[in-house]
């Protein structure tokens, strides 16, 4: 069954076509790529999927619910986690506190039981801190809990980052250049931190990546996109001899 | 949670209710001796309500990030709607008639009037809340002046209810409640709202919910990316923000006892935002201490009359030149001392 379905979207900023016409199916428990030329438009697929745009036509189906339209916060209640090319971690919160905001959306207490401190409140802040803990601990991240995200090293501040949107519980997990700005150690280390990541929490990963290394060595299945349109779909041996994409990545004459 | 505390370490006291009560009683006590005169006493609530203000005003500048600078309008419709309540219901008025209740009963229904200011200010919140969804920053700062001017204008206009002449007579309710008992009330009711006001922001913004409001001002991406919903938690902000000015409004129109719209014009305004930016962004005891220094300021440069807007605005620019993160930063005061942390201890849940 398919997790993910992307039929036909299009996305115009005025009169410039970022995405056109694209189609997508991701199936549970895959890992899959999504490649391309700079400017080719991953990014806006990623922010049209969790709802930074309404694409101008086509439909996002998540889960068997249509989730094009909805504010970002929705998309993220519906279980897809994500990250960003660059760092965005709350700097001014600890490691601890940045994981608990994943429950926002789910809190089951309001202001009034806030201000009261009510039975209902105590034992939610409580849940929540431990359910928090408990995942820290599943990423082996349980003595920083209470480091600010800034003294941490770049490696380990992605880490927590991607801990914090596994910490939604999500089905579907959307990686915006996870190897962006890590030295050659830390790249390895990151393609195992990621199998790990899939196998442990069982679900499928979705990631846009310029490291043709991360690329090959996870995904089942690559789909290539330059300026907004399909140039190749398939696993990653068939990607690497296509000569679309070559030409899309070094220009006509490399061929 | 208390005994979880107790039993992790016995030296975590909570000293607060100790150290706010005796200041109380204490406070009292000197006021009733006849130690406090009546200036001083003023000279108090003026402090109380300052620490409402500039508390609530850093819930939007400090907590969230946002540049409010129209705090005295909600502070206008806090302080007409509960001096309206309050000559309604427990005055006789040439034009509002005889009270709707015995003036005694103000005794026990004064506090009602204020947060029901309170609430209708909440609700004025509204009115930079829901432009905040799509404005951001500099743009956001124009429409809470413009707010401001609002208020202050709507108001002027008010023919019925003084417009630009004012609007007097909450004096007499104090006097009511000061014939059933002699007490220093509105000292009282001052003490207890500005407490109450600084607890109740405390526990918000350690609370998972009112970290939706610190998680805009760092990454208001992040914050929808993780499922806040951010639409709501400006409306929270701005509406327990203006709430509480509202409620500083009220206290205030109750102290002076007579109230005009120029009373809250940018001004006023101008003097809570010097007063969050003494303190310190995002530190709530920041608030407490600027809110207190600023009042003993503006009291002692009162004999240099004009010239003291000369003075405050010229603080100011050396503070922001010098000190740009206030006298706290963002840190409260338990980071300075960490010593005092196990008696002020809060109660992590």
């Amino acid at each position: 069954m398919s997790l993910l379905k992307i039929n036909d979207m299009t996305h115009r900023f005025g009169g410039l076509t970022a995405v056109s016409n694209l189609n997508y199916e991701l199936e549970d428990g895959k890992i899959y790529g999504l490649i391309g030329p700079n400017g080719a438009g991953k990014t806006t697929v990623f922010n049209l999927v969790s709802g930074f745009y309404n694409p101008s036509m086509g439909e996002i189906n998540y889960n068997g619910e249509v989730i094009n339209g909805m504010a970002p916060h929705d998309v993220a209640s519906r279980q897809i986690g994500r990250t960003f090319q660059n760092i965005r971690l709350w700097e001014d919160m600890t490691v601890l506190e940045n994981i608990k905001m994943s429950h926002h959306f789910k809190l089951g207490y309001n202001l009034i039981d806030v201000f009261f401190k009510t039975k209902k409140y105590q034992t939610r802040e409580k849940e929540i801190t431990e359910e928090a803990m408990e995942l820290l601990e599943v990423f082996k991240l349980t003595d920083l809990a209470h480091e600010r995200p800034s003294s941490l090293p770049y490696g380990i501040q992605r880490r927590v980052e991607i801990a914090r949107a596994l910490s939604l519980g999500p089905k579907l997990l959307m990686l915006d250049e996870p190897a962006a700005g890590l030295s050659t150690a830390d790249v390895v280390e990151l393609i195992d931190y990621i199998k790990w990541v899939h196998e442990t929490f069982n679900i499928t990963i979705w990631m846009i990546e310029h490291q043709m290394q991360v690329i090959m060595s996870l995904c089942d299945r690559i789909k290539v996109i330059d300026f907004g349109q399909e140039i190749a779909d398939g696993v990653p041996e068939e990607i690497q001899n296509n000569p679309e994409v070559i030409k899309a990545y070094l220009g006509d004459g490399a061929i | 949670m208390d005994n979880a505390i107790t039993l992790v370490n016995k030296k975590h006291i909570n000293l607060w209710p100790a150290v706010l009560g005796g200041g109380a009683l204490i406070i009292l006590g000197l006021v009733l001796g006849g130690v406090i005169n009546q200036y001083i006493q003023t000279v108090l609530m003026f402090i109380g309500i300052n620490i409402i203000l500039s508390a609530s005003l850093n819930i939007v500048n400090g907590y969230m990030g946002e540049f409010s600078c129209g705090h005295g309008g909600f502070m206008l419709v806090g302080a007409y709607t509960s001096s309206i309540l309050s000559v309604l219901f427990f005055t006789k008025s040439p034009w509002l008639g005889a009270p709707l209740l015995p003036p005694s009963s103000a005794v026990f229904l004064f506090p009602l009037v204020i947060i029901g200011g309170g609430i209708v200010a909440a609700f004025a919140g509204l009115l930079v809340a829901i432009p905040s969804f799509k404005t951001r920053d500099d743009y956001l700062a124009i429409i809470t002046i413009a707010a401001n001017f609002i208020f202050v204008s709507l108001v002027n206009n008010l023919e019925f209810i003084g417009g630009s002449r004012g609007f007097m007579g909450m004096k007499t309710t104090i006097y009511a409640m000061e014939d059933v008992a002699d007490l220093p009330f509105t000292l009282i009711w001052t003490m207890v709202f500005s407490t109450l006001s600084v607890f109740l922001i405390r526990r918000l913004m350690r609370s998972t919910f009112g970290k939706g409001i610190s998680s805009i001002r760092h990454d208001e991406i992040s914050a929808e990316i993780m499922g806040v919903n951010t639409n709501n938690m400006k409306i929270v902000a701005f509406m327990v923000s203006s709430g509480l000015a509202g409620i500083a409004g009220g206290l205030f129109a109750h102290v002076l006892g007579f109230i005009n719209p120029s009373s809250f014009n940018i001004m006023k305004s101008t003097e809570c935002l010097v007063m969050v930016y003494l303190g310190g962004m995002g530190s709530l005891s920041g608030s407490v201490l600027s809110a207190v220094v600023f009042t003993f300021l503006l009291e002692v440069m009162r004999p240099l009359q004009i010239l003291k807007w000369v003075i405050i605005p010229l603080m100011l620019i050396l503070l922001m030149q010098f000190r740009p993160e206030g006298l706290m930063g963002n840190r409260e005061l338990t980071d300075i001392f960490p010593k005092l942390k196990p008696y002020f201890k809060r109660r992590d849940l």
